[in-house]
């Protein structure tokens, strides 16, 4: 074991900053099974709302992304 | 009937079977580049495949120093360009004794990327153009009535994007079809390329998706104020909301607006280096486990999967979200 206590102190930080990709999975999951739940409700409806599927899906998994991008500059521009 | 439905069975089996194989093939290939610094360890880094490195790389050849330069420097030349080269004690009273003393051209410090050193970067963004260029006008050169592959595909391509263009933002956005379709295009093959073992995905730089982005932001914005002029304002004022919260979301919403470009750039560029940060993470498992290794393969053989599918939607979500941009420029009552 080497490295000071800053290096330590980064990589915990890169580490807690990843539990928000997964927290990103959670909202992903949400938009889609929703999306499911209504369109077995109504299936002639649903063809019609990929596209706002996907926007949804979109900006939650943005989210998520910041949280990667945060453990990635934590990692290594810090 | 039924021949006719075990017919089509079985071709889409074998086609299914051939995929398959095309897949595992690119997936070894993937992992033998970087078996080759194999140390029973993980050795590999995720991330190294990001870097931006001079195509036309000076690389490994051979320079001798001449004694020269101030102080502890002597010079190297290469293609006709001195450079001085600090040296090291060693190397100083190497020279001093009259023996030659040689560094290789990149130790040298030649081949460092400058402003417009043809990189990594650059080729796979001209190849993209490339595959472009190749689909959309060598494809479609027979304009046939009945198309061909190349040229269905083609078509495809086009009605799929020119349908979401109308859908989302309404038949008025048509005139800027060309330019989203350019967009799609473009990030699509830039995806799709940086999936070949050991090229170079440019989309997973943010310095390249935040100029499209950036691109969108401004188009967008200008066209907003073209079109409707300080009416475009009325974006940020929520009539359907009550008098009293509407400064409140009015904020919220020009943030939001304003923050636009960086989440647009940053979805696409950090789902593509995500996802093949992953793949080489992977790769890396196979490289210290040895004979083990084949459940980490499967894995990448799932990741590469996953990442062809990523590749598609992320282009098909840039454009889109594009689409939506301007749908607000165009429309910005609510």
């Amino acid at each position: 074991m080497e490295g000071d206590i800053a290096n330590m102190g980064q990589f915990i930080g890169a580490g807690l900053a990843a539990i928000g990709t997964g927290a990103a999975a959670i909202g992903v999951g949400h938009v889609a099974g929703n999306f499911l739940a209504g369109a077995l409700r109504n299936p002639s409806a649903a063809a019609g709302q990929t596209a706002t599927l996907f926007i949804g899906i979109a900006f939650a998994e943005a989210l998520g992304l910041f949280a990667f991008l945060v453990a990635i500059l934590l990692l290594f521009a810090v | 009937m039924a021949t006719e439905s075990t017919n089509t069975e079985t071709k889409s089996g074998g086609s299914r079977m051939i995929a398959f194989v095309l897949i595992g093939l690119a997936v070894l290939a993937f992992i033998a580049g970087y078996l080759d610094d194999y140390e029973g360890s993980l050795s590999i880094h995720p991330m190294d495949q990001f870097e931006v490195q001079p195509f036309f790389g000076a690389g490994e050849a051979e320079l001798s120093i001449a004694p020269g330069g101030e102080g502890e420097a002597g010079l190297a030349t290469y293609r006709g360009e001195t450079l001085p080269v600090q040296l090291t004690a060693v190397e100083l009273g190497a020279l001093q004794d009259g023996e030659t003393v040689s560094r290789s051209a990149e130790g040298a410090g030649f081949g460092t990327v400058g402003l417009f050193t043809i990189t990594n970067v650059t080729f796979w963004m001209a190849m993209a153009v490339l595959a472009v260029i190749l689909l959309m006008v060598v494809g479609t050169r027979g304009r046939a009535v009945v198309p061909s592959r190349s040229q269905s595909m083609a078509e495809l391509a086009y009605s799929f994007v020119r349908q979401m263009v109308e859908d989302v933002a309404g038949k008025d956005a048509l005139p800027y079809f060309p330019y989203i379709f350019t967009l799609f295009l473009y990030i699509l093959f830039a995806n799709f390329l940086g999936l070949i073992p050991g090229s170079f995905t440019t989309t997973s730089h943010i310095a390249v998706t935040a100029v499209m982005a950036f691109a969108v932001f401004f188009t967008v914005t200008i066209v907003g104020f073209v079109k409707n002029g300080a009416g475009f304002l009325s974006l940020f004022w929520v009539t359907s909301a009550p008098l009293a919260i509407r400064p409140v979301l009015a904020i919220i919403e020009f943030i939001s607006y304003m923050v636009r470009p960086i989440s647009h750039s940053l979805r696409l560029a950090g789902s593509m280096m995500a996802g093949h940060a992953v793949l080489k993470v992977f790769a890396g498992f196979v490289g210290a486990l040895g004979l083990a290794g084949v459940a980490p393969i499967v894995g990448v053989v799932a990741i590469y999967a996953l990442e062809f599918l990523v590749s598609g939607i992320q282009a098909y979500v840039f454009t889109i979200l594009t689409c939506v941009y301007l749908k607000d420029a165009l429309h910005p009552h609510h």
